[in-house]
C-alpha cells in the first residue's frame, strides 16, 4: 500500500492543523457559556428606565429609589445647600468634574445636574460601594464604612479614601416634576446621534 | 535521582521544571503509564470510540449542568418557570438546556453501543469481569441520573414519569409504602422530592459516577484493553516488554478517538440546533405543561432509554412481579462473566447459533423499546411478554453455549425452558386468548428447540480456532 516508514512531517501538520481547527471550536463553544453568565434579558428589561415623581419633594430632603438594583436619590437642596458648594481646588479631589466616567457631559458643572436645585446621584460610594449617608446639618454626605466625606454635589473631599465623585446617572426631565432616570436629555440624546 | 529519572523517560532525563515537578508528583509518569507508553492492541475497530465518547459526554453534561445549575430553581413554585427562564431570558440558555437534554440521550446512545461491543468481543470476561461490573455500576447510576434529572423541569412527564416509577417501589413487600413516602419525604411527589432529587442529580450521583469511572478505567488499564480478535496482546512481547500487537494510545488512538469525536460532534450539533427535542423522544411534548397532580396525560411513556426495561415491567401482569422482572433484567447484567464462560472472546470465532442469539438479543431489545412508547393494545402486550422472555432466553442460551453440551444435556436444559414458560401460559390461558397464547408459546418454543437442539444435528455451533496474535 505505502512505504514501511510514515512521513511524519505530513503527520505532524495533520496533527497541529487539526489541533488548531478543534482548539478554535473548543474556545468558540466557551462563548454561550460565558454569555449565559451576563444579565439575562428579565434582568436587563428591570433594568429600563425609571420615573419619579419629585412634586411632593420638600426643599433639603431627600427621596430614594432603585435604578438598575442600584440606590438613586433625589435632593431637593436649599439656598444654603447650594451656597455650601464650592469648585475649591484644595477641597476636592476632582473639583471641576474632570473625570467623565462620573457624570454624563450635561452634569459636568459647578452643582453636577441640569436644574441647580435638584440633585440626583448614585448613592454608591466610589471607594468600595457603601452606602454614604444623607448629613443635611452639615451639607455631606457621608461614608460610614471607610469615612468618604462628599459635598452636595457629590465631590468627593480631599483626605477621604474614595479616589472619584459619586455618579450623576443620566437622567432628564420629562416635566416640571417628572423625572426619568436612565435617559439622557433628548438635546443630548440628539447631539449624539 | 538517576533510578527515578530512569524510570520516567528512557530516552532524557525530564529537566528544570518538569523533572523538579515529576519527582514530587509523578504527573509525567503518568502521562506515560496511560498515555505515551500504554499499549493498546492495534486493531481497534469503529466499536472502539464508543468509550472515549462517553468520557467526553460525562464531561459536557457535568460542564453544561454547572451552567444550567446557576440559573435553575429547585423548588416546587418555581422550577418549570425557572426552566423556561433559561429557554426564553438567560443569554443561550436554550443552547446549553438543549445540549444537556441531549447530551442525556447521547449518553444512552453511546453506553448501549459501548455496551453491546463488549457482548460482541467478550470484553466482559477473563480477566475483565470487574471492568464490566463497574461498567453496569455506572449504567445503573447513569438510569438513576437521567431519572432524576428528568424530574427537574417540573413537568407533566416529569411528575408522572417520576411517580410511575417511585411507585415500583412502594410494590416491594412489607416495607413498600413507607419506603415509598421515605423517598418522596411526602406522601406524594412535591416539593421535598424535588429539593432532594436536585440534591442527588447534581452532586451526589455525579460524583459516585466519577469515582465508578475511575475504577472502570483503573481495573481496565491493570488488564489491558480487549480487541476485536479477543486475543490477548500481552503474551506476546519484543525484549523491551512491549506487546508485539500493541500501539501507543497516544498518540494512536488519541488522534483516531479525534475523528470519533468530530462525527459526534457533527451529529450532536445537529440535533441540538434543529431537533432537540426529537418528536417527543428526548423531551417529552407533555414536558412543557407544569406538573399538575390532578390530571395525568392521556398517554405517559419513559423516556426511550428505559423504554426496553418498562415493557419488561408492563409484559407482566402483577405490580410486584413485573417490577421484579425489570428488576431482574438489569441484575443479570451483572452475571454475565459468569453466565458466559466460553473461553472465546470475539464473535469472530464463535459458533453461528451465538451469532443469531446475539442478533435475535439486539432486535428483541430494540422491539422492547419500541413497544415501551406505545400504549398497550392486546397485541402489543402479548408481543412485550414475548420478548420479554426471549430477553431473559439470551442468557439462558448464552450460558448453554459455555461449553460443548451432550444429548441429554441439551434435552433437559431445552425442556426446563420450554416448561416454565409454558407453566406461566396454561395459568393464564383463556377462551378469549388461547389463540394469541398458542401462537406466542409456539414461536418461543420453536426458537430454543433450534438454538439449543440443532448441534444435535448440525454444526452450526461450530467454533472457530481462535488465532495466536492479531490478524488484521
Amino acid at each position: 500500500m505505502s512505504s514501511d516508514s510514515p512521513d511524519n512531517s505530513r503527520r505532524k501538520f495533520l496533527t497541529g492543523s487539526l489541533s488548531l481547527v478543534g482548539g478554535t471550536g473548543a474556545a468558540a463553544t466557551l462563548w454561550p457559556f460565558l454569555s449565559s453568565m451576563a444579565p439575562s434579558a428579565k434582568s436587563r428589561a428591570a433594568g429600563a428606565p425609571v420615573k419619579v415623581d419629585i412634586s411632593r419633594l420638600k426643599d433639603g430632603e431627600k427621596i430614594d429609589l432603585i435604578w438598575r438594583k442600584k440606590p438613586i436619590w433625589v435632593v431637593k437642596r436649599t439656598k444654603n445647600m447650594l451656597d455650601s458648594i464650592n469648585t475649591n481646588e484644595g477641597q476636592h479631589k476632582d473639583p471641576m468634574s474632570e473625570n467623565t466616567e462620573q457624570q454624563p457631559d450635561f452634569a459636568k458643572n459647578k452643582f453636577r445636574s441640569l436644574k441647580p436645585e435638584i440633585l440626583v446621584l448614585e448613592g454608591v460610594c466610589t471607594h468600595l460601594g457603601c452606602n454614604p449617608a444623607f448629613k443635611s446639618d452639615e451639607n455631606k454626605f457621608f461614608c460610614a464604612c471607610h469615612g468618604s466625606n462628599f459635598d452636595l454635589a457629590g465631590k468627593v473631599a480631599n483626605g477621604s479614601p474614595a479616589g472619584a465623585n459619586l455618579k450623576v446617572p443620566p437622567y432628564r426631565f420629562e416635566d416640571e416634576n417628572t423625572i426619568i432616570v436612565g435617559e439622557l436629555p433628548q438635546s443630548d440624546n440628539e447631539s449624539k446621534g | 535521582m538517576s533510578e527515578i529519572s530512569g524510570k520516567i523517560d528512557d530516552k532524557s532525563s525530564p529537566s528544570g521544571v518538569i523533572g523538579w515537578v515529576d519527582e514530587r508528583l509523578p504527573i509525567l509518569s503518568f502521562v506515560r503509564n496511560h498515555l505515551t507508553h500504554y499499549y493498546t492492541p492495534k486493531n481497534f475497530n469503529f466499536w472502539y470510540f464508543f468509550g472515549s465518547l462517553a468520557f467526553l459526554i460525562l464531561f459536557l453534561q457535568i460542564f453544561t449542568g454547572i451552567f444550567l445549575a446557576m440559573h435553575y430553581k429547585p423548588d416546587a413554585k418555581l422550577a418549570f418557570d425557572s426552566v423556561e427562564f433559561i429557554m426564553r431570558d438567560v443569554n443561550l440558555g436554550w443552547l446549553i438546556r438543549y445540549m444537556h437534554s441531549t447530551g442525556a440521550s447521547a449518553f444512552f446512545v453511546v453506553v448501549y453501543l459501548h455496551m453491546f461491543r463488549a457482548l460482541m468481543y467478550g470484553s466482559f470476561k477473563k480477566p475483565r469481569e470487574l471492568i464490566w461490573l463497574f461498567g453496569v455500576f455506572i449504567y445503573l447510576a447513569l438510569m438513576a441520573e437521567a431519572f432524576m434529572g428528568y424530574l427537574l423541569p417540573w413537568g407533566q412527564t416529569s411528575y408522572w414519569g417520576a411517580q410511575v416509577i417511585i411507585n415500583l417501589f412502594t410494590t416491594i413487600p412489607f416495607i413498600g409504602q413507607e419506603l415509598g413516602i421515605w423517598i418522596r419525604g411526602d406522601f406524594a411527589i412535591s416539593d421535598p422530592t424535588l429539593t432532594r432529587f436536585f440534591a442527588l442529580h447534581i452532586v451526589a450521583v455525579p460524583m459516585v459516577i466519577l469515582l465508578l469511572v475511575i475504577l472502570h478505567l483503573a481495573a481496565l488499564h491493570t488488564v489491558g484493553s480487549n480487541n476485536p480478535d479477543g486475543v490477548e496482546i500481552k503474551k506476546h512481547k519484543d525484549e523491551n516488554g512491549v506487546p508485539l500487537d500493541g500501539i501507543p494510545f497516544h498518540p494512536y488512538y488519541t488522534v483516531k478517538d479525534f475523528v470519533g469525536i468530530g462525527v459526534f460532534l457533527f451529529l450532536f450539533a445537529l440535533t441540538v440546533f434543529f431537533i432537540p427535542e426529537m418528536g417527543g423522544y428526548f423531551l417529552e411534548h407533555a414536558n412543557f405543561i407544569p406538573a399538575n397532580p390532578l390530571v395525568t396525560p392521556d398517554h405517559i411513556a419513559p423516556v426511550w432509554y428505559f423504554t426496553p426495561f418498562y415493557s419488561i415491567l408492563r409484559a407482566i401482569p402483577d405490580p410486584a412481579y413485573g417490577a421484579l422482572a425489570m428488576a431482574m433484567s438489569i441484575v443479570v447484567l451483572f452475571f454475565m462473566p459468569w453466565i458466559d464462560s466460553n473461553p472465546i472472546k470475539s464473535i469472530r470465532y464463535r459458533s453461528m447459533l451465538f451469532r443469531i442469539n446475539l442478533f435475535v438479543f439486539v432486535i428483541g431489545f430494540l422491539i422492547l423499546g419500541y413497544l415501551g412508547v406505545k400504549a398497550p393494545t392486546p397485541l402489543y402486550s402479548a408481543l412485550a411478554l414475548r420478548f420479554s422472555e426471549m430477553y431473559f432466553i439470551f442468557f439462558a442460551l448464552l450460558y448453554f453455549y459455555s461449553s460443548a453440551r451432550g444429548n441429554l444435556y441439551s434435552y433437559i436444559f431445552t425442556g426446563a425452558i420450554v416448561f416454565l414458560i409454558a407453566i406461566y401460559d396454561v395459568a393464564r390461558i383463556t377462551s378469549d386468548n388461547y389463540i394469541s397464547v398458542l401462537i406466542g408459546l409456539a414461536s418461543v418454543c420453536i426458537f430454543i428447540m433450534f438454538m439449543t437442539l440443532t448441534p444435535l444435528f448440525s454444526n452450526l455451533n461450530k467454533e472457530k480456532q481462535v488465532p495466536d496474535r492479531i490478524t488484521g
